[in-house]
């Protein structure tokens, strides 16, 4: 009998926790506010399911219903992603170590 | 690009992405983690246009909604200022959440292109995880929203609590699974539309009656949420990147939820409950005037001067009064004269997982300097001066001893250990909890009485 796809789907999603779990215990809670900032950014990978949504269909209606929430959810992803990513740098270049020279 | 080929390529950004999760595990490589995530988002989108490879005008509209999202997410990003993190991570979570729903949309209206039949003959398997995948991302949204108003202070950030409240959201959760299962045997889209808007209305009525002062715990729990959604969305479209990422985000911010729930020492569930704050008016009654020890910044600084050794506790006060800066100049004075300076960090100090680190990061104090409760507590004994600045539930000590307390259990910075505790304040007034704190009326505590700034400033002129 051949196992559904699904459930090799589902494997990955249960790993993926699993690994999820020891990662972020590991992250040092002074890191939490940019562990935040940087999960926001990486969910917003959603941003590939939109593309697919909004490049879909016939040519002559480009702004179909359908379509035209894949372009709305683009523009949110995008936010994200690029506000996510950008903040989270902008945080972490702040975190510097104590100058030797004393 | 063959399906496989990019299914190898999106496992890879997925595993990218478990990098820069891991790369926070400490300051010097979390840089190199936040360069990985953003690799592994480049290669997800790329390799989702080369496997469409259907270059039709289409994608000169796809381009521009991202291009014009991209500047303003930038523009965002350099412009924000870092007091107002919370907001912004909750106004962020709210975008993931309705981006989830509108994929969730599309994937509904047109299930050809994601191969997951017709519409009005959905698989089975693919409706429930969309409409799941719909549902969380709805209250993501609604939720993220009025977290997002409450931290801007546009709302009150008092718990809205009314009657058989828990019932009404008990009966909208089960309301959502009943549609979710007469859509699957109809396919009707009516009932895809009204689990979608039960869901914003879930969301809604899930936060407004949690406290201002919970939001760490809302904060983390909507990431959390966030992640479930994406994972959702994930499984419709058979997206391993997808579903990894959500996997992790889901992980992560249920994680972040139970730390800030155990710093606070509730239950996760008396958090969601809400209401906290309002109705523990008995420790109000004994509320006799105690008298205090009133000292000014002249005081403080001929304190700070003679002392080795001083711990600053930092609270969300300081952040409110912008203090940061003059914090650390003052520091930088007392370790001129060969004072050990260091920073102790109560988990739930400032509106989000650790906020306060990322403003003393940017006022410039070395990360090196700055230590978690279970680090510092044992030298609060050998230290001479505590200042705290801004804080008040975090250090009192009822909490220890009380147990008829609000806040009993909850771990506290063990400040009256020090030989002197410096607290700065405006007023006597009790701290969120409602709670009178006995350290003010300690005989080794001085109490300044002064907005954070203005009292940094005055002991900076003192010291020099």
């Amino acid at each position: 009998m051949e196992i559904d796809p699904f459930i090799f789907r589902l494997s990955i999603f249960v790993l993926s926790i699993l690994i999820g779990y020891y990662v972020v215990w590991s992250v040092t809670p002074s890191l939490h506010t940019p562990l935040m900032s940087v999960t926001n950014a990486i969910s917003s990978v959603i941003i590939v399911g939109a593309i697919i949504a909004s490049l879909s269909g016939n040519e002559k209606n480009i702004f179909e219903l359908s379509n035209t929430f894949g372009f709305l959810a683009i523009f949110l992803a995008a936010i994200n992603i690029f506000g996510g990513f950008l903040v989270t740098q902008r945080m972490l270049q702040m975190y510097k170590k104590r100058k030797k020279d004393k | 690009m063959s399906a496989n080929l990019s299914a190898i390529f999106y496992l890879i950004s997925g595993v990218l992405f478990i990098l820069a999760l891991r790369g926070l595990s400490s300051p010097e490589t979390s840089r190199r983690g936040n360069l990985f995530g953003i690799l592994g988002m480049i290669i997800a989108i790329t390799v989702t246009f080369l496997s469409i490879g259907n270059f039709s005008t289409g994608i000169i509209y796809v381009l521009i909604f991202l291009l014009v999202g991209g500047l303003i997410g930038t523009f965002i990003a350099y412009k924000i200022p870092m007091t107002a993190m919370p907001e912004l991570v909750a106004g962020f979570h709210s975008l993931v959440g309705l981006a989830a729903v509108f994929v969730a949309i599309s994937a509904f209206l047109n299930p050809e292109a994601f191969n997951l039949g017709f519409p009005g003959n959905i698989k089975i398997g693919s409706l429930i995880e969309m409409s799941i995948g719909a549902a969380v991302g709805a209250i993501t949204f609604s939720g993220s929203i009025i977290a997002f108003l409450k931290l801007r202070g546009i709302m009150s950030g008092s718990p809205i609590t009314f009657k058989g409240q828990h019932y009404i959201n008990l009966l909208l959760g089960l309301s959502i699974i009943v549609l979710i299962f007469y859509l699957c045997k109809t396919q009707s889209d009516s009932f895809f539309w009204g689990t979608i808007a039960i869901s914003f209305l879930l969301g809604l009525l899930l936060i407004i009656p949690i406290g201002g002062a919970d939001m760490p715990v809302v904060i983390s729990m909507l990431n959390s949420y966030s992640g479930w959604a994406a994972a959702g969305i994930g499984f419709t479209l058979e997206n391993t990147a997808l579903i990894i990422t959500g996997a992790l985000v889901g992980s992560s911010g249920a994680i972040l939820s139970y730390i800030m729930c155990k710093g606070m020492n509730r239950s996760f569930f008396n958090v969601i409950l809400g209401g906290w704050g309002i109705s523990e008016n008995s420790s109000s009654k004994n509320t006799e005037q105690r008298p205090v020890k009133n000292g000014n910044a002249e005081d403080a600084a001929f304190l700070m001067k003679n002392a080795s050794s001083v711990i600053i506790v930092p609270g969300y006060g300081m952040a409110v009064a912008q203090a940061q800066h003059a914090l650390r100049e003052m520091v930088d004075i007392l370790k001129k004269n060969g004072i050990k300076v260091s920073y102790a960090i109560h988990p739930v100090a400032g509106r989000m997982p650790g906020h306060m680190n990322v403003l003393l990061a940017e006022a410039n104090v070395p990360y090196d300097e700055v230590f978690e409760l279970e680090e510092i507590n044992n030298d609060f004994a050998n230290c001479d001066v505590a200042f705290v600045i801004g804080a008040n539930d975090v250090t009192n000590p009822i909490a220890k001893t009380d147990p008829q307390s609000p806040i009993y259990g909850m771990p506290v910075l063990d400040v009256e250990k020090c030989k002197s505790v410096l607290f700065v304040k405006r007023s006597l007034s009790p701290g969120y909890a409602g709670v009178d704190n006995e350290l003010f009326y300690r005989d080794n505590t001085l109490m300044l009485f002064a907005d954070a700034k203005k009292m940094t400033d005055d002991i900076i002129k003192n010291l020099n």
